[in-house]
């Protein structure tokens, strides 16, 4: 996808410098409203006609869920929980389409120690550009809803692609396109979160008290967002994290260990030391500076869910 | 579609697919559309979310609907009527139905016959002997102007309206607890929010499938939910009505044409051996207007027969040979259903059978019955774009198929047809569209359309008949064969066909040289439908499809006016385009409409206007009282239904023939008492003893029926098969999720991996438990999934008594933990 896309790249993985970004894009996101999710798999199977890829036939293996597990060549699954719900003490089956979450701050892009394996444009999507992977799953690692698989047959990483070839076309993504109940809907990240904030409105009213949005402040965000029944225990729909984070252990590769490695193959053992007290101050005010724009959107995107909440 | 008609008229679901938006209520009984019709449950949440709507499933499953419901209750299988019943007393009882409607739309004020009763579970006039009745008293009290005696007070104790209470008076929610297991708070839950649609401007929409058909009363499972929707005044109205949703893409298109062994098309019937001649046959189709001045329109039937008559065998047809009503087949029995036909073979009296698109060897019950069936047959022909079971029934598969091939002599040919992608046509949807596809590409191999084949089997035919004569040869050297390649006829010929055409010139009844219609012009509508000859037809009710204005079932403009779910001009529905039927009683007997937001059809001071093609005469004044059901002799909806079903004009509650528990209100009868059984299948009846669990049958969304098991995606979305039980079974019996269960039955057994699942619970009817085995039905030994058994390896031969539905969702297992078969790894 790298090739004609790449002036809509924000961000590469494993680069100190700024691609050039010169294509601003609006940011768009997928918005998968759990409870009117009816559980057919024609978002799975969406996938694997639009990509082309296909799983291998398995077993039953004691769930509906199948496969069982997302895979190289299963980008997207339908993730089923029986849950008694002590309140009502009735019983809800939630049913939750999982997949990339493709996050404002992707844990996968950051880990990733491979130039421009893993990438994110400007509309939010993170892309992994297989030609580039070097198959070290580090970005498996990096992920806080644990993603991406490996591929041992051609020893690189997989995962959802927001179907970035149609999107950038002006298409939804094929899941989307294929849901028969309008349950995964796609657009821009400001109008999902206002659909949202009608679905949870009805939530409340149909007496879900806890009904709210699923866009995970600790990645910055997220461009494939839930409405849940219950927003308050995400760990409900199969272990979905309630504050996910990108692992400290990425965090310090990421912030020092990394700039550290990439100095001393560029200067030598002395001199890089030498050269990344000098340089370093210099890369200092451009991280802080692209941190503070995160944050920024951050507050834009909380205010929009809290002025969609109150709705 | 055997209670549907009964009720309103016609036998199709009321309403549209895009029409169930509309609703303030939905009810799921019976059915599973978010699993079985995930497509079309798109208006389901539609409604939830643009209409604010609840959904209640109500279900021995927790669904995938009911995953979505805003209540959910269970239901044991087979109890239906109970719940239905129990729901009716409960709006008479407290007064939760829309008089108005039920006064001027229904048969309530209709007086029955002296000696019309119910006792111990049987209706008047039942014969232990034949399992049938006498139907003599079930009909209206006839008064000295020759019409139905009425009481619009609603006093006369033997009123439809006085008749109904006290028939459903035993269903207390106490009554439904104990023989349904629903919770009588949650019974009494849904109670209220269903009388809540008996005000005019809040409809429920009920949705139901084969969840209700499968079943030995089946046809009256749906009688229950006629008689609760037409007390609401929910017929006839947007976001009301009965909505059969179909099991296949083109079921309704199956039942439309006639394609069942006692109907001819537009569901006029095959005549019976009695019928001697057009006259006798007419004798019985009389339909006789039973209240002054109503439309009834099935007085008309004359003309759709004959016009038939006339596609059928065209200028071969004459008034002076009866339009050959001779070469008709006459039955000597009500039906040659599949459960009959597999009686008949496995007594050894077939000799060859044809099968278009059936897959009876797993579709049926009892799969020893079948595989019996199918061995003693002379020839077996499968007409199929797949490889399946039936045409295999003779190979050994191991335990999935056991049998030694060289003791079956059957020859089978098997003869690679096209799908629906690859040919051109029409489907006919659950609502009644027509809808006009093209191929999408090319057969493979040595694949033909099932049209050109039909048509060189009867060419060959023919010129047999024609060189070496016969016992009978009329009826095919006579068939009318008018098209431009006689091997190939084109579907579009076969439409036109269908939607009939004028023969002759028609002439002005006023001045015979004065012609209206030339010769050979495609009809409008049915109304221009003569019994002089003078038009053909091949199914009056699809008249109206392709004119002279085209193929109106090719149509692809979606405009919907105001939104209403109507989109007129999107291909073409039955009956003239109506899409919504009854539609005239959305307005008040003054022409009015109930309530602004349900608008549809209404009286503009000189005819009838709105959304859809109004369903009434057009410019009949409301003053005239016309009524709303002009199918009906009586025009009115019947809430009782008078002889026009086998198995009682009320629904009654009758356990499956295969039940955990005696009926409780007529203990003494097993089974429903018209629904026919023949000796050897009620010989293998199992007891509740020997297996305690009540099984049901199922499909899930990941398949569709034994098709998809053949394409790659749907193998990967659900390989292998599964069979589903509570936590509380599993853990009496042993059983642990994933592993490996024998469930039989008296006629078989099967090995399976065991799902268990918190969404089965077991149902507490009359204070014990029953527990439920699910066994889901998609796999076999042929396809690209793993191996499986169809759960009719375990199913009872029985069938409703209307329609012989066979009873696949409720009969009796046993199940235990057991060790993997030979071969396989897990």
């Amino acid at each position: 996808m790298a090739d004609t896309n790449s002036l809509d790249v924000i961000r590469r993985s494993a680069s100190s410098d700024v691609p050039p970004s010169v294509r601003t894009h609006q940011e768009v996101a997928k918005l998968i409203d759990v409870s009117r999710c009816i559980g057919c798999k024609a978002c799975q199977a969406a996938c694997e006609e639009w990509n082309d890829v296909r799983d291998n036939v398995g077993v039953f293996s004691g769930t509906i869920q199948n496969p069982p597990d997302l895979s190289a060549r299963s980008w997207t699954l339908m993730r089923f929980s029986e849950y008694e719900n002590p309140k009502t003490g009735e019983l809800e089956w939630l049913i939750r389409k999982d997949g990339c979450m493709h996050c404002t701050d992707p844990g996968c892009l950051k880990a990733c120690p491979a130039p421009g394996a893993i990438v994110q444009y400007a509309n939010g999507i993170v892309d992994f550009v297989e030609e580039n992977c070097i198959g070290c799953r580090y970005c498996i690692k990096g992920c806080p809803f644990n993603i991406p698989r490996y591929s041992a047959q051609d020893n690189k990483a997989y995962k959802c692609t927001l179907c970035s070839d149609r999107v950038s076309v002006g298409q939804e993504p094929a899941c989307a396109k294929a849901c028969p109940t309008g349950a995964i809907m796609f657009g821009s990240k400001g109008s999902m979160i206002e659909q949202a904030a009608d679905r949870v409105l009805d939530l409340h009213a149909r007496g879900y008290e806890n009904a709210g949005l699923y866009d995970p402040p600790g990645v910055g965000g997220t461009h494939v967002m839930y409405v849940l029944q219950h927003a308050d225990q995400p760990e409900l729909y199969q272990g979905l994290p309630k504050d996910p984070e990108i692992s400290p252990l990425v965090q310090i590769w990421k912030g020092g260990a990394k700039a550290f490695g990439f100095a001393v193959m560029g200067l030598g053992l002395i001199g890089g030391f030498l050269h990344y007290i000098t340089v370093g101050p210099n890369e200092v005010p451009s991280e802080a500076e692209r941190e503070a724009v995160e944050l920024e959107r951050e507050e834009k995107v909380k205010q929009a869910a809290e002025q969609g909440a109150r709705r | 579609m055997a209670s549907l008609a009964p009720s309103f008229g016609r036998g199709a679901m009321t309403n549209d697919w895009m029409d169930i938006k509309n609703a303030d209520l939905l009810i799921v009984m019976g059915g599973n559309p978010a699993e079985a019709h995930p497509v079309g449950f798109k208006w389901v949440i539609e409604a939830k979310v643009k209409n604010k709507a609840r959904l209640i499933v109500v279900d021995p499953r927790f669904t995938r609907t009911a995953a979505v419901a805003d209540f959910y209750a269970p239901i044991r299988q087979g109890t239906d009527i109970a719940f239905l019943n129990g729901v009716t007393r409960y709006l008479l009882e407290s007064d939760k139905i829309q008089h108005e409607y039920v006064k001027a739309y229904t048969n309530a004020s209709f007086v029955v016959r002296e000696g019309f009763d119910y006792k111990d579970g049987l209706f008047t006039g039942y014969d232990a002997d034949k399992r049938a009745y006498d139907t003599a008293t079930w009909e209206y009290e006839i008064g000295p102007d020759g019409f139905a005696v009425v009481d619009e007070t609603w006093r006369h104790p033997r009123c439809v309206m006085q008749l109904l209470r006290k028939h459903v008076a035993p269903y207390t929610p106490e009554m439904v607890e104990r023989i349904c297991g629903t919770p009588k708070d949650k019974f009494l839950k849904i109670c209220e929010m269903i009388a809540t649609t008996a005000a005019p401007e809040r409809t429920m929409t009920s949705l139901y499938a084969l969840g209700w058909t499968h079943h030995s009363s089946g046809s009256q499972n749906i009688r229950g939910m006629c008689v609760v929707q037409t007390l609401l005044g929910n017929i006839g109205m947007p976001g009301g009505g009965i909505n059969a949703l179909r099991g296949h893409s083109n079921i309704q298109g199956l039942t439309d044409l006639g394609l069942m062994s006692e109907l001819l098309p537009g569901y006029m019937d095959l005549p019976l051996q009695a019928d001697k001649d057009l006259d006798a046959y007419m004798s019985r189709h009389q339909f006789k207007t039973l209240r002054p001045g109503q439309t009834n329109y099935w007085q008309n039937y004359r003309k759709f027969f004959v016009s038939f008559m006339k596609a059928m065998y065209g200028s071969a047809a004459t008034a002076e040979n009866n339009f050959a009503y001779d070469w008709l087949p006459k039955r000597d029995v009500p039906t040659y259903d599949v459960l009959r036909a597999f009686e008949l073979a496995r007594q050894g009296k077939m000799n060859g059978y044809v099968m278009q698109g059936f897959n009876p060897l797993m579709s049926f019950p009892n799969k020893t019955k079948m595989t019996e069936g199918l061995s003693k047959l002379k020839f077996l022909v499968v007409l199929d774009p797949l490889q399946t079971e039936t045409a295999r029934f003779w190979q050994n598969h191991g335990i999935y198929n056991d049998v030694k091939p060289a003791d079956i002599k059957t020859e089978v040919f098997e003869l690679p047809t096209t799908c629906f992608a690859e040919d051109e046509g029409s489907l006919s949807n659950s609502c009644r569209w027509l809808q006009w596809h093209w191929p999408a590409q090319e057969p493979p191999g040595l694949a033909r359309t099932d049209i050109d084949i039909m048509a060189e089997l009867h060419l060959r035919l023919r010129d047999l008949y024609a060189r070496e004569g016969g016992a009978f040869p009329d009826p095919i050297l006579h068939l009318h064969w008018p098209y431009e390649v006689a091997r190939r006829p084109r579907p579009d010929e076969l439409a036109r066909e269908i939607n009939g055409y004028t023969v002759e010139n028609i002439t002005d009844p006023a001045d015979k040289n004065r012609v209206i219609t030339p010769a050979g012009r495609q009809l409008d509508s049915f109304a221009q439908l003569r019994d002089d000859g003078k038009t053909a037809c091949g199914c009056w009710i699809y008249s109206g499809c392709y004119t002279e204005q085209g193929n109106m079932m090719a149509r692809r403009d979606p405009h919907d006016p105001d939104n209403r779910g109507i989109a007129p001009k999107w291909a073409w529905a039955w009956p003239a385009n109506r899409r919504i039927l009854y539609n005239r009683a959305s307005s008040d007997p003054q022409g009015k409409p109930w309530a602004e937001d349900k608008k549809l059809v209404w009286w503009n001071g000189s005819q009838w206007v709105g959304f859809d093609v109004p369903d009434y005469g057009p410019a009949i004044p409301p003053s005239q009282a016309v009524g709303p059901f002009i199918m009906n002799q009586e025009g009115v909806a019947r809430l009782f239904v008078r002889s026009l079903m086998r198995d009682g004009p009320f629904p009654a509650h009758y356990e499956p023939f295969e039940s955990p528990r005696k009926n409780l209100l007529a203990p003494d009868i097993i089974g429903n008492p018209a629904a026919r059984i023949f000796k050897q299948d009620l010989a293998e009846l199992g007891s509740s003893e020997k297996f305690p669990y009540a099984a049901t049958s199922y499909r899930v969304t990941e398949h569709f029926h034994y098709w998809t098991k053949h394409a790659r995606i749907n193998a990967i979305l659900q390989p292998q098969q599964f069979v589903e039980i509570g936590e509380e079974l599993a853990r009496e019996k042993g059983i642990a999720n994933g592993g490996w269960v024998r469930v039989w039955s008296n006629r078989g057994a099967l090995i399976s991996k065991a799902l268990v699942t918190k969404r089965l619970k077991p149902i507490i009817c009359d204070g014990r438990p029953v527990h439920v085995v699910g066994i889901p039905h998609h796999w076999g030994f042929t396809g690209l999934t793993k191996k499986g058994f169809s759960p009719n390896s375990l199913t009872p031969v029985v069938g409703d008594a209307n329609v012989q539905t066979p009873e696949f969702k409720a009969w009796l297992v046993n199940i235990e933990p057991t060790t993997p078969p030979a071969g396989e790894m897990v």
